[in-house]
């Protein structure tokens, strides 16, 4: 028997198709990547170790993915709100605050960092209220969470609304008539069932946050070892002309977020283990 | 069925849940939007245009739109490749390919900035070839166009790829039967299928490409009047304390943003309405 | 125009779908594939149609009128196929969608604006739908898009004309009246044509002649009353209607009803339900000796159920005047005697016997 690639299909222009997506692919991301890859290579494998085990490198590191992570979290919190508001609340405008709930993914990250610095800086409108009770955000590891809970938002709000809109009622009004209360319910029947979609939503938050940089790098301050941010340290790597540096915290930046991705996912994994397959 | 107002929330609970899902709206999203406006026309109408009409920001918004105007039809084109390719045929390898083609969602900004930087950069590889015949492609717009093409890569075809698997072959496969040609096929019946799906993926695509600012200002160089893009020029001016005219570019990125989410409800509305 | 059928095999991973089907399809008749899913027969019209292409280096060929199609890609092939569900042009409107097999001709051979619009309006006529052409798929019944994807179909003018499942979509009621339309259609165009089916009471209703599939293989060709009264095969007979299965071997040239046997020796008697008697006493040939478990007299037919020697369960149709004249009761011990049946033996094939 012939050994085919391809299941046969009338359908055609197959390998015109292929051809010019594997070509582009490779030209726009598959070449470039691997010139990453080979250029932190150059240092060796104790030189990579070492220019991650500086300091800066690791407070960097650190500082990127403790805001990241708690971002994300206190984003499953408010996005889940928000989500059940556009799902099942009733509220007169209810589809323009659907519709603006989008803004941070359309607001250009330039324009998110320089609005969050104003609204939190010291004089700032939100930022001299916060002050008052003792509490300072820009300039500071706050301010990083702050940026990160903005630009993560949206994704968990778009990944619970639609699983919680396909929510079953008569799983609910189940559970209620076998005695259980609202509360009950929630927890032990609602929440479990839309566990996968609030962990993807946190994934995807988690993930944009560790590498964003337009709507931090602004409210952030940059100290080293204290508000620097990896995405930063990148930049300031390459304008000291540190190309093979610059590489190597971009390969660490690049496999942590994965490696973090794909632990989530295989948690997921676990969580839908009743779904079968 | 949505939209349906659910009977178990009462009225106590839909008020207190209102009122939280409200402030968090408000306070991250509708507050900073308002402060760009406030800050954009703090010194009235006129400060703004002129701000707007500056040299240096009127060349930041020719680059802008050039940059858009190329990018966004090579994603097209490739958007449409890929997912035809990937969404009609099976073959060995297709869900490694689905894979690589999100990969760009998965790569910072500022790294997907630096891979060029590496490629043809003065101290890159192609660096030395490049200075000696005098071919600049970072500091310069095509590395502009290059990181830009890169963060935006995945958008038209992110939205074609499951639209087009759910649809199926048979209409395609139908048009053949009836003696129609490849092309005739794809124009006529494949195409109108889609064109809601695509202008969608444009509509993000196009909000990206002019809104880039991480991947973009590793590249760029920050040259004024030259290589700096709108977000670019936003940040230049902000770290000069020039706010009032950081936040008038702002405000029509602002606008940008605000036009587009006009769009894309427009275009959910619509195909949504067509499919029912 | 006929259709030839020649050692086609066809292959999906390592799952035979096909496995060298040889068939004639005579000019000018209406057939059809039946059989269960998973039976070959759609990936056959697929293969017919050109939508699927069959094995390599079997010597496979597809023939229309005793010329080789095989290599003819689908749009070239001019078969009109109705598809299972339909693949209307959800952008269309129903006139759009009968005209684009004429628009989407060459500039040479394409007919006039005019010529077009009146041969979609002659399809329209005949499919009784002209009031509904401007309207979109999704506006329709679904007996309506069944019709409006027929018409599209017959634009074209197609050499043979193919269906895959053409009711299977439909409810119960929509399905007989458009059996019916078809098979009227049919008398009228006599385009050679061939459909799928699972449903055995619409192939023998609807076709002129019946191919039984099962497995990838051609179990029986016939008209459909050859079909129903003389099935070639166990399968066949099983699958064109309920049995009864008795289990026994054959001893000194006559089978006897012991007890299921899975040596050269056993075979079994397949009976209908209303092709059994129950009787009181045993008769001179086959008398199985039964005990009546439940009686259904509802309905228009009585339904007697029994157990059997093996404690099997036994069905019995008999019309309601023949149970009046000897009505039996629960635990009632009885003999039932076949008026018709058929033996198989172990290798599926039928067995001539002398009761």
């Amino acid at each position: 028997m012939k050994l085919s690639l391809k299941e046969k299909s009338v359908l055609p222009g197959f390998g015109l198709s292929l051809g010019y997506t594997v070509l582009a692919l490779s030209l726009i991301v598959l070449i470039p990547l691997s010139a990453l890859v080979l250029r932190s290579s150059e240092l060796g494998l104790a030189g990579f170790i070492d220019t991650l085990r500086h300091p800066r490198v690791l407070a960097s590191f650190q500082i990127t993915f403790l805001s990241a992570f708690k971002a994300a979290l206190i984003n499953v919190v408010l996005g889940v709100t928000v989500a059940w508001f556009l799902v099942r609340g009733r509220f007169p405008l209810k589809r323009l605050a659907d519709a603006l709930v989008d803004l941070p993914f359309a607001l250009p990250t330039a324009v998110s960092g320089i609005a969050l610095t104003t609204l939190f800086a010291p004089n700032g409108m939100l930022g001299s209220a916060l002050g008052k009770l003792g509490i300072k955000v820009a300039f500071t590891p706050t301010g990083i969470m702050v940026a990160m809970i903005f630009i993560g938002l949206p994704f968990v709000i778009r990944s619970v609304q639609p699983a919680l809109a396909d929510l079953n009622k008569e799983l609910e009004e189940a559970s209620r008539s076998l005695g259980a209360s609202r509360f009950q319910t929630l927890l032990r029947v609602v929440l479990p069932l839309l566990s996968p979609a609030i962990l993807s939503g946190f994934t995807l938050a988690f993930s944009r946050a560790l590498g964003e940089y337009g709507s931090v790098v602004f409210i952030a301050g940059n100290m080293p070892m204290k508000t620097e941010i990896a995405s930063l340290l990148i930049i300031t790597k390459l304008e000291q002309f540190d190309y093979a540096g610059a590489a190597a915290v971009a390969v660490a930046l690049l496999s942590l977020s994965l490696l973090a991705i794909l632990l989530i996912n295989l948690l997921q994994a676990r969580t839908t283990r009743y779904l079968g397959n | 069925m949505n939209n349906l107002p659910s009977k178990d929330v009462g009225a106590l609970e839909n008020l207190l849940l209102s009122g939280a899902a409200l402030s968090i709206i408000g306070l991250l999203i509708v507050l900073p939007l308002g402060v760009v406006l406030k800050e954009a026309f703090a010194g009235g109408l006129k400060l703004w245009l002129e701000s707007v009409g500056d040299p240096d920001a009127r060349s930041a918004i020719k680059l802008t739109l050039a940059v858009t105007a190329v990018v966004v039809p090579l994603n097209v084109v490739f958007g449409v490749a890929a997912a035809w390719a990937l969404s009609k045929f099976r073959f060995k390898g297709r869900s490694l390919l689905l894979s690589l083609v999100d990969l760009p969602f998965a790569v910072s900004p500022v790294i997907a900035g630096l891979i060029f930087i590496l490629l043809f950069g003065r101290h890159g590889w192609m660096g030395t070839w490049l200075t000696d015949h005098h071919i600049r492609i970072v500091f310069a717009v095509p590395g502009i166009i290059l990181a830009t093409l890169f963060v935006t890569f995945p958008f038209v075809a992110r939205e074609l790829i499951p639209l087009m698997t759910e649809q199926g072959s048979e209409e395609e496969q139908a048009a053949l039967s009836l003696g129609a040609t490849g092309w005739q096929t794809f124009l006529k019946v494949t195409l109108p299928n889609i064109k809601w799906g695509l202008l969608y993926g444009i509509i993000l695509c196009n909000a990206r490409a002019m809104g880039e600012f991480g991947a973009v200002s590793v590249v760029s160089g920050h040259i004024r009047g030259e290589t700096n893009t709108l977000p670019l020029q936003v940040e230049v001016l902000y770290n000069e304390y020039s706010f009032t005219a950081s936040f008038a570019c702002a405000s029509l990125l602002a606008g940008l943003a605000i036009v587009t989410l006009i769009l894309k409800t427009f275009v959910e509305l619509k195909s949504g309405r067509d499919a029912a | 125009m006929s259709i030839t059928i020649q050692k086609i095999s066809k292959t999906f991973g390592s799952f035979q779908a096909l496995n060298d089907v040889t068939l004639e399809v005579p000019s000018g008749g209406l057939t059809a594939l039946l059989g269960p899913s998973g039976s070959g027969k759609t990936t056959l019209l697929r293969i017919v149609a050109g939508l699927e292409a069959a094995d390599e280096g079997t010597g496979g060929q597809i023939l229309f009128d005793g010329v080789p199609v095989t290599d003819d890609p689908v749009n070239r092939r001019q078969v009109g196929f109705v598809f299972q569900h339909y693949a209307l042009f959800r952008h269309m409107t129903v006139f759009e969608n009968i005209a684009f097999g004429l628009n989407v001709k060459p500039r040479g051979e394409r007919l006039s604006r005019d010529e077009i619009k009146g041969r979609v309006f002659e399809l329209l006529k005949l499919i009784q739908l002209e009031q509904l052409a401007q309207r979109y798929p999704s506006q329709l019944s679904g007996g309506q898009r069944q019709r409006v994807a027929l018409a599209r179909a017959l634009a074209i003018q197609p050499k043979v004309l193919l269906l895959d499942e053409p009711f299977g979509a439909l409810d119960a009621q929509v399905r007989s009246e458009l059996r019916r339309w078809l098979r009227h259609l049919h008398d009228t165009i006599h385009v050679t044509s061939i459909f799928v089916t699972h449903d055995q009471e619409e192939a023998l209703e609807v076709a002129d002649s019946i191919v039984v599939m099962n497995k990838g293989g051609i179990e029986q060709v016939g008209a459909p009353n050859e079909v129903f009264q003389n099935p070639a095969t166990e399968f066949v007979m099983k699958f064109l209607g309920d049995v009864n299965v008795f289990h026994g071997r054959i001893h000194n040239d006559t089978p006897i009803f012991t007890g299921e046997l899975k040596d050269e020796n056993g075979v079994r008697l397949l009976v209908r339900p209303h092709d059994l008697t129950v009787q009181l006493y045993p008769g001179a040939g086959i008398s199985l000796p039964a005990q009546v478990y439940r009686v259904l007299t509802a309905g228009p037919l009585v339904k007697i159920e029994l157990l059997n020697s093996q404690n099997n369960l036994v069905q019995v149709h008999i019309p309601h005047a023949e149970y009046q004249s000897m009505p039996v009761k629960p635990d009632q011990r009885v003999y039932l005697v076949p008026k018709e049946s058929r033996l198989y033996g172990n290798d599926n094939a039928r067995i001539e016997y002398v009761i």
